[in-house]
């Protein structure tokens, strides 16, 4: 088990150099470095004085060493438009992208779980068919209009909820979020119910076929045979088997949901690092698009390693291996 | 001596009284046959066939060329549906803000929005599958390398690779096709080499091997046929995530620029009207860029059922 | 408690399935009855619909099955018809059930401790510690070492024969008055075969549970029933005490059956074989099931044979019963 982890610490390094060089190149390389990191806005005397600070005359292998050592002492540059270093914008941001990302996350499991078993256990009825009907369109809709739509109902034809931004925060235990207060909580709905739909769809899809494998198994029909309860069987036996790879994707889908975090903070003005990465573009803001999408490969890359730890841990028969014969 | 629609002809050979044919149907008619079980999905094909003919005939079938500044007037603008502009014809979904009428800049929209997506796919298509079967034939490190890189890019969510390329590589239409084409190929190229790694195990290659045949030949003509029932699979359902995709980039502004206004485009321009309830200047490209993926989604659905050799009835 | 009684009665019991290819006769008219303490041992081929009768009996039947007609009782009690709740609280219970395959019938993401608890749990008011205990003392009875080591164990990290001891201990768990046993000692190594055998013999001796003990394989039946009933095509064919089926079968598939046997055979002489196939369930032959692979058949064998009597407890299903013949 160790030798795994190792392994995967190993390849999860390899793949952050690989993906920050890929970043560094493709900004250095392809695009016009000066414009990159220097404010065009500025004048000639500042332009030049830029580029030697930062080093852009200097030969390309050096400046890679220099990006790196950045990198890991957080030095990104500053952003054009606020002035600020960027890697803090970036991290100033970052709790409210997590909450909308975590709220999605709990909206997935909780409603994509439990459709998935009933659409596994009784796929014949009518309710099955809708829900799997439903979960075609779930994961075909793009995410923007139906975010645009669930703001044309909710918030401007039936002003139930609000349409834009993040409501008040409030703290419990020392942590700080908007999920604490009733306003804070009618913000947040919207916007994460748009954001976990086409993971809803996911894991419905992926329970039921789980569901649908494991109920035609002989420990099932030995389970009845002892005479358990339905509710038992479906609780503990049918349940834990499935969730181990159900786990396993919703973790990889939290990731995804960080990166699809972009399009709902931006019909939804959330104020995260998404919407924050689309002004940046949009605004030519180039540090604070290079900080985002290094941060967020790395972000990346560690969940993929916690979820494969995960794996291994939760599969009894990975996590012991094959004892006695 | 005939057979009724509901036999399945399958693999079981029927009698017949030419000496030659064995089978009653041709693979395509049975194709046809195992594919039109599902209503849903013949639904879907009409109504995307229906979609890609109205894109292919706009400049036809729509009273105004939305493009052309000459027919257009802002006075005509934000009028809701059904209303008439100033030389006569009605909106029939209504306006924009510019005066344009909708239904027809949602057909030009469609040709901008389909052509970049399957472009794209198709040359993501190529690509990934050459790579995919170089991939499988040539096995060894070179099949670990390339299948390595796929694996890693396949565990990233395509937005965030197509948010990179795009802040890379900038706006225009090229630079976005090009950006859709990195994304995918990754797909097929996992897709082809799955199958095409299931045939070389066959005997028949040994077979074409022993025959001298050079690899070439029984690459193409041997392994790849085998290969297309999935990547048809793939295709669909590809095309459908790269339209979805460019709309999402458009919409976000970072996608095509204003010039080649896709659905996109379209939905993000009426984005601002929506609070005031003027909603079908979003609604309406909405709309048909849902029917346009999740018609695509239902074909590729049933294709995926009808094409795999498992469920082979 | 009515020693009269037999702890288990089917009679004339049918089960079918109603496929879209046709009905699958599985069960098409099968009566036996076991009496406490007793061992009835069920031989057939595979596809004769021996196992289907066990998952009729406990009401496990997956759709499309059906009992279509026929009376199972329990101690008395009619279970055909019988409300969900109430097989419920006798499976596991009562009525308890061994699988062929140990390996399948154990939850591999379970603890063998959890599978063991719940059973009890189910149908007794028992604490956690109690069913704990209850677990342990179940696993002694069937000669596990080192119990509390093995409660804690999944099922991946033991071997074949002890899983099928584990499935017998959960099967006595709530001391049922029948058990069930599906080819338990099919998937299992010969030596470790006899020896669960002689276990379940013994342990069925000491609490006088009734047995029924399903199998293709009529040696290993042979020494542990008391009586055994032939099955073929979805019926039974012949039915009496051990011994007298062993040594004088009357219906030419126990014959053939017998001299198929190798022990029976004579050194250096040709294995019998009984020539032909089993008919298939979804397209029986009119008459007599067996009839195209019976050297006796004739014309009177076109109309199905019924049951008829032929002893004590003696009972057949052929127009041509003799016991002087042997196969082979």
């Amino acid at each position: 088990m160790t030798t795994f982890i190792i392994r995967r610490l190993m390849q999860s390094v390899v793949v952050i150099v690989l993906m920050s060089g890929i970043v560094f190149f493709g900004v250095n390389v392809v695009g016009n470095p000066v414009d990159m990191l220097v404010n065009p806005e500025a004048d000639q005397a500042d332009i030049e004085a830029s580029i030697r600070a930062l080093g852009l005359d200097r030969p390309i292998g050096e400046q890679y060493l220099y990006f790196i050592k950045g990198v890991f002492s957080g030095d990104f540059g500053k952003s054009y438009i606020f002035g600020e270093p960027a890697l803090r914008l970036i991290f100033q941001r970052m709790p409210a992208t997590f909450e909308l990302a975590f709220t999605a996350l709990i909206m997935a499991i909780t409603l994509g779980i439990p459709l998935g078993l009933y659409a596994g256990l009784k796929p014949d009825t009518r309710i099955s068919k809708t829900i799997m009907a439903g979960s075609i369109l779930g994961f075909s809709l793009p995410t923007f209009w139906v975010g645009l739509m669930l703001i044309m109902v909710f918030a401007v034809m039936l002003g139930w909820l609000p349409s834009t931004g993040r409501g008040e925060l409030g703290t419990v235990f020392g942590i700080t979020s908007s999920l604490f207060t009733l306003n804070g909580l009618s913000h947040i709905l919207l916007p994460a119910l748009n954001l976990a739909l086409t993971k809803i769809s996911l894991v419905t899809r992926l329970t039921r076929a789980g569901t649908r494998e494991v109920v035609h198994q002989d420990y099932i029909k030995f389970a009845r045979a002892k005479g358990l309860s339905n509710r038992r069987i479906v609780s503990v036996h049918i349940l834990k088997n499935i969730l181990i790879p159900v786990v396993t994707v919703i973790g990889l889908e939290f990731g995804s949901l960080l990166a699809f975090s972009v399009v709902t903070e931006t019909v939804f003005a959330w104020p995260g690092m998404g919407k924050l990465l689309i002004d940046s573009i949009q605004l030519l803001d180039r540090p604070v698009v290079v900080a985002y999408l290094i941060v967020i490969v790395f972000v990346f890359v560690i969940l993929n390693l916690i979820v494969d730890i995960v794996y291994s841990i939760l599969d009894p028969r990975v996590r012991l291996g094959d004892a006695g014969k | 001596m005939t057979t009724s629609g509901n036999e399945s002809i399958g693999t079981e050979t029927v009698p017949s009284e030419d000496s030659g044919s064995v089978l009653k149907e041709s693979p395509l008619a049975r194709f046809w046959s195992d594919f039109s079980d599902s209503k849903v999905a013949v639904g879907a094909l009409l109504v995307l066939i229906v979609i890609i003919l109205a894109a292919v005939m706009a400049p036809l079938i729509t009273p105004q060329d939305p493009y052309d500044l000459a027919q257009v007037d802002v006075l005509d603008g934000r009028l809701p549906p059904g209303e008439k502009s100033y030389n006569g014809y009605t909106f029939i979904l209504g306006s924009d803000g510019a005066g344009r009428d909708l239904y027809s800049a949602i057909l030009y929209g469609l040709r901008i929005s389909l052509s970049v997506g399957v472009i794209s796919g198709l040359l993501a298509l190529f690509f990934g599958s050459a790579i995919g079967l170089l991939a499988a034939y040539a096995g060894g490190r070179t099949e670990t390398l390339i299948m390595r890189f796929v694996d890693i890019q396949l565990s990233f969510p395509a937005i965030l690779i197509a948010l990179i390329l795009v802040a890379i590589f900038g706006k225009g239409v090229d630079k976005i096709i090009l950006a859709l084409i990195i994304v995918q190929w990754a797909y097929y190229a996992r897709t082809v080499r799955g199958s095409a790694l299931v045939e070389k195990q066959k005997e028949y290659v040994d077979a074409a091997a022993s025959l001298g045949l050079s690899h070439a030949r029984i690459v193409f003509r041997h392994i790849f046929p085998n290969c297309v029932a999935p990547l048809i699979v793939v295709g669909t359902v590809q095309t459908a995530n790269a339209i979805s995709l460019e709309a999402t980039l458009s919409f976000l502004g970072v996608g095509l620029p204003q010039t080649e206004p896709s659905l996109g485009l379209l939905i993000s321009n009426g984005f601002e009207y929506m609070l005031s309830g003027r909603y079908w200047i979003s609604f309406f490209p909405g709309v048909a860029l849902l029917l346009t993926i999740v018609s695509i989604n239902l074909v590729g659905d049933q294709l995926r059922d009808v094409l795999n050799p498992r469920l082979q009835r | 408690m009515n020693t009269v009684q037999p702890a288990l009665a089917v009679d004339r019991l049918r089960t079918h399935f109603f496929t879209k290819a046709g009905t699958v006769k599985a069960v098409d008219d099968v009566s036996f009855s076991v009496n406490s303490g007793e061992v009835l041992g069920i031989v057939g081929e595979s596809g004769s619909g021996k196992s289907v009768t066990g998952f009729s009996i406990l009401g496990l039947l997956d759709p499309p099955g059906e009992i279509v007609t026929g009376s199972i009782k329990f101690q008395g009690e009619e279970l055909v018809g019988a409300g969900a709740r109430r097989m419920r609280s006798l499976r596991g219970n009562r009525i308890a059930m061994i699988f062929q395959d140990p390996m399948m019938t154990l939850n591999p993401v379970l603890r063998i401790d959890t599978q063991m608890k719940e059973t009890i749990k189910a149908h007794r008011n028992l604490s956690d510690r109690e069913s704990y205990e209850e677990s342990l003392k179940a696993l002694d009875l069937v000669g596990i070492p080192s119990p509390p080591e093995r409660l804690k164990n999944y099922p991946h990290q033991m071997s074949g024969g002890m899983r099928q001891r584990i499935a017998i201990a959960i099967a006595f768990l709530n001391k049922p008055d029948v058990i069930i046993a599906d080819e338990p000692t099919t998937a299992l190594d010969v030596t470790i075969q006899s020896q669960i055998i002689h276990e379940a013999q013994m342990l069925c001796e000491k609490t006088g549970t009734a047995l029924i003990w399903i199998t293709h394989d009529l040696s290993v039946i042979a020494g542990l029933a008391d009586r055994i009933c032939v099955m073929y095509a979805g019926r039974i064919v012949e039915t009496g005490l051990t011994n007298e089926i062993i040594d004088r079968p009357q219906h030419p598939y126990t014959q053939g059956l017998i001299g198929s046997v190798p022990s029976h055979n004579k050194r250096g002489k040709r294995l019998f074989q009984i020539p032909g196939m089993t008919p298939s369930l979804l397209n029986l032959p009119r008459g007599c099931a067996f009839k195209s692979r019976c050297n006796y058949a004739d014309q009177v064998c076109g109309k199905a044979p019924e049951i008829t009597s032929v002893g004590e407890g003696r009972y057949i299903r052929c127009h041509h019963p003799a016991p002087e013949r042997v196969a082979g």
